[in-house]
């Protein structure tokens, strides 16, 4: 693999000590490469290692051919670009000062701007949409704009890699993605490589090429998201043991409800999920059903539901199905319908709702929680 | 903004050079013998009159040091704050300069004793050292306090430890000097020959062109360690530039005119708010010309005040250098909230 800047048996850890040994990977320009795993799992350590900022305990790390210890300082410091968590000091800064400071290793001795380095500051302004603030003092802007700003410093440093840890954190989902548009501009734009590591793994899975887990002092896997993200295994990763993980949507569900269930949901559609979710967090044990393998509903009823009645994708429920959500019914002494659309493969679903009506079974939800709150007092 | 900017800095310069200049010349112009500005102007470019040796052997040279020193204590002030971005350090607080005295103190005595003349650059290395040792061991408990506040108590504690042991060694040591040497230690601008003014000038000034041209990387540094490494800054050969320029300066002046207090902290911050900038390629140049104003100002103060007895300079530093750190830590608190 021809990679623009990679690890080569890179040992990674703080006054000589290994934490990470052996450490090989790499990503080509054009492309993200992400780094994911548990809190304290040593994700910056790599990070900070690749940068030049920790001394590598073995093996290199190569940029464009060279080792990057070989390189002079400001040879780096026009190929690789950084956002860090650490706070950037800037007093009395405007935010195009601080932008300003990416070029840095273009100036001359004095560190004065030409003509031609106050464009690329403004046109990295432009880049990440900051021109509204850019006049503004830089200690008095928000944190999502204040990370934008620095992916900015690292756009008109004009560098060949960023290097950027967590740089969403702090920053609510709006602008999450506002940063990793920029960010995946960039990369198609001006052809960057990007190291990055991520906290919120629904988007690592969307935005980068490559991700790399990092977890219990080692690099644990290392692949095409597609190859990463899987149930069991980010479950695994971070120790999850109460709840679950859906890689496929990105969403984690909390741990379902203990004891007997004491109402059948009837769901589909996606429906059901509010109802699943709400009786989760009043503590209701559950079941629900008839619900196809390949129903929204499913994922989530799985997660969270004591008991599913469900039938294999693509399968109308047979009468066997029927019989046993009748059955848990009957179990459960109350039931919740989530749909009044009823259309030709839910039949079972209408049939499993009249047998409640017949029973008078029904129920709404707000009911049962208040009916739980009072048994509770 | 781009031109108020340039605008402040405009007035922000001529403000400065024109109070240097008003100070030179009041400061010429005052004390126990009275001369009239058309008398200076005489006296300057003719170097006759009845007056002239006041002004030629006694002002003037008193003057440029105190331009000098003051200029070296602020721009030393300045360097500190940045090299712990703590913007209270300064010299003096840090016990740097104490540390310099105490030094000073050991070798002239130990000199003087033997009834060796102790020549200018003698002087400055002794502070010198002393500077670099005290400045090692506000750099150990940086290492350990990330605090700004315990920066500075460990630093004024190294200050009252230096001190201490200075009082002592006078008080035991036997000469007539002694009493040269007490003075001294209080710091004052007095009794400067135009020999010393030489001396300062040719450590002052140098110093002062090596920080002017590390304008760039002290930028850089400002924003932070991992920032200034990324932007190309071989920060180990950098942090030890910044610690003997620093030393240096803070050597030159305890060498000459004892320790003086607060000019470290105060101009640079009153700097910072008249230029609205932190930028070093502006506030080199203009933290050397603050002190210079700030300590001619004083000098005068010290001078006049009390005459014909004089305060010892520090004093009137105190007077308005502390409230400015008062202001310093307040405001930031605030920023903090």
């Amino acid at each position: 693999m021809d990679y623009y800047i990679s690890t080569e048996h890179m040992t990674v850890g703080y006054d000589g000590v290994p934490l990470i040994e052996d450490i090989q990977i790499g990503v080509s320009r054009g492309e993200i490469l992400t780094l994911i795993g548990p809190n304290g799992s040593g994700k910056s350590t790599i990070l900070k290692s690749m940068i030049r900022q920790l001394k590598l305990i073995a093996g290199t790390v190569v940029l464009d051919g060279h080792s990057i210890s070989e390189l002079s300082e400001r040879e780096l410091a026009k190929k690789l670009a950084i956002v860090m968590t650490e706070r950037m000091r800037a007093e009395l800064m405007t935010c195009w000062d601080v932008v300003a400071t990416g070029r840095y290793p273009y100036t001359g001795r004095l560190g004065l701007l030409s003509a031609e380095d106050r464009q690329k500051v403004d046109e990295a302004i432009r880049m990440v949409h900051a021109e509204d603030y850019a006049e503004s003092p830089f200690d008095r802007i928000s944190d999502g704009q204040r990370q934008r700003l620095l992916l900015a410093r690292a756009i008109c440093q004009e560098p060949e890699v960023i290097v950027l840890d967590e740089p969403t954190s702090f920053l609510d989902i709006r602008h999450k993605m506002e940063l990793l548009d920029v960010l995946k501009t960039m990369v198609s734009a001006r052809n960057v490589a990007v190291v990055m590591s991520l906290h919120e793994l629904d988007l690592a899975q969307k935005v980068s090429d490559r991700v790399v887990c990092v977890a219990n002092r080692s690099v644990d896997r290392y692949g095409t998201p597609e190859e990463i993200f899987q149930d069991d295994y980010i479950r695994q990763l971070y120790g999850i043991e109460k709840g679950s993980y859906n890689s496929l949507f990105g969403s984690l569900e909390m741990e379902p409800a203990e004891g007997i269930p004491s109402v059948f949901v009837i769901g589909g559609g996606g429906s059901g999920i509010p109802v699943y979710r709400a009786l989760q967090r009043n503590d209701i044990s559950f079941a629900a059903g008839i619900i196809q393998e390949n129903d929204l509903d499913w994922p989530v009823a799985h997660a969270l539901a004591a008991e599913v009645v469900s039938v294999p994708a693509f399968q109308m429920p047979d009468k066997a199905a029927v019989e046993k959500a009748k059955e848990l019914i009957d179990r459960c002494g109350s039931v919740i319908c989530c749909t009044d659309t009823f259309g030709e493969c839910n039949q079972a679903c209408k049939e499993l709702r009249e047998y409640a009506v017949s029973r008078s079974l029904l129920t709404e939800p707000s009911e049962l929680f208040e009916k739980v709150k009072k048994e509770e007092k | 903004m781009e031109k108020r900017g340039h605008i402040r800095l405009w007035i922000g310069f001529a403000g400065l050079f024109a109070a240097l200049i008003l100070l030179v010349i009041w400061n010429i112009n005052a004390g126990s013998v009275h001369l009239p500005v058309s008398e200076i102007i005489e006296i300057l470019f003719s170097r006759t009159g009845d007056n002239a040796a006041i002004v030629w052997n006694i002002r003037l040279p008193r003057i440029i040091s105190a331009l000098m020193l003051g200029g070296a204590l602020a721009l030393s002030g300045f360097l500190l704050q940045t090299f712990f971005a703590n913007p209270i350090a300064g010299p003096f607080i840090l016990g740097i300069s104490s540390g310099a005295k105490l030094i000073l103190s050991l070798t002239l005595i130990g000199f003087l004793s033997r009834g060796v003349a102790v020549s200018s650059f003698a002087l400055i290395v002794a502070a010198f050292l002393g500077a670099i040792l005290s400045m090692g061991f506000v750099l150990a408990i940086s290492l350990k306090a990330k605090q700004m506040s315990l920066l500075i108590i460990g630093g004024v504690m190294i200050g009252y430890i230096c001190s201490a042991i200075t009082d002592f060694v006078v008080t035991f040591a036997d000469d007539a000097n002694i009493i040269n040497l007490h003075h001294w230690s209080q710091g004052s601008f007095s009794g400067m020959s135009w020999s010393n003014v030489g001396v300062m000038v040719i450590v002052v000034i140098p110093v002062l062109i090596c920080t002017f041209m590390l304008s760039k990387p002290i930028s850089a540094y400002q924003l932070g360690e991992v920032y200034a490494q990324n932007m190309g800054v071989n920060i180990r050969l950098f942090r030890i530039a910044l610690i003997i320029l620093s030393s240096l300066l803070s050597a030159c002046v305890t060498a000459f005119a004892g320790p003086i207090s607060f000019v470290g902290v105060a101009v640079p911050h009153l700097i910072r708010s008249i230029f609205k900038t932190a930028k070093p390629i502006i506030m080199i140049p203009a933290c050397f010309l603050g002190g210079a104003v700030f300590c001619l100002f004083c000098d005068l103060i010290a001078r006049t005040a009390v005459s014909p007895a004089e305060l010892s300079i520090s004093s009137v530093t105190a007077v308005f250098g502390a409230p400015v750190v008062i202001m310093v830590m307040l405001r930031r608190q605030k920023d903090h909230i």
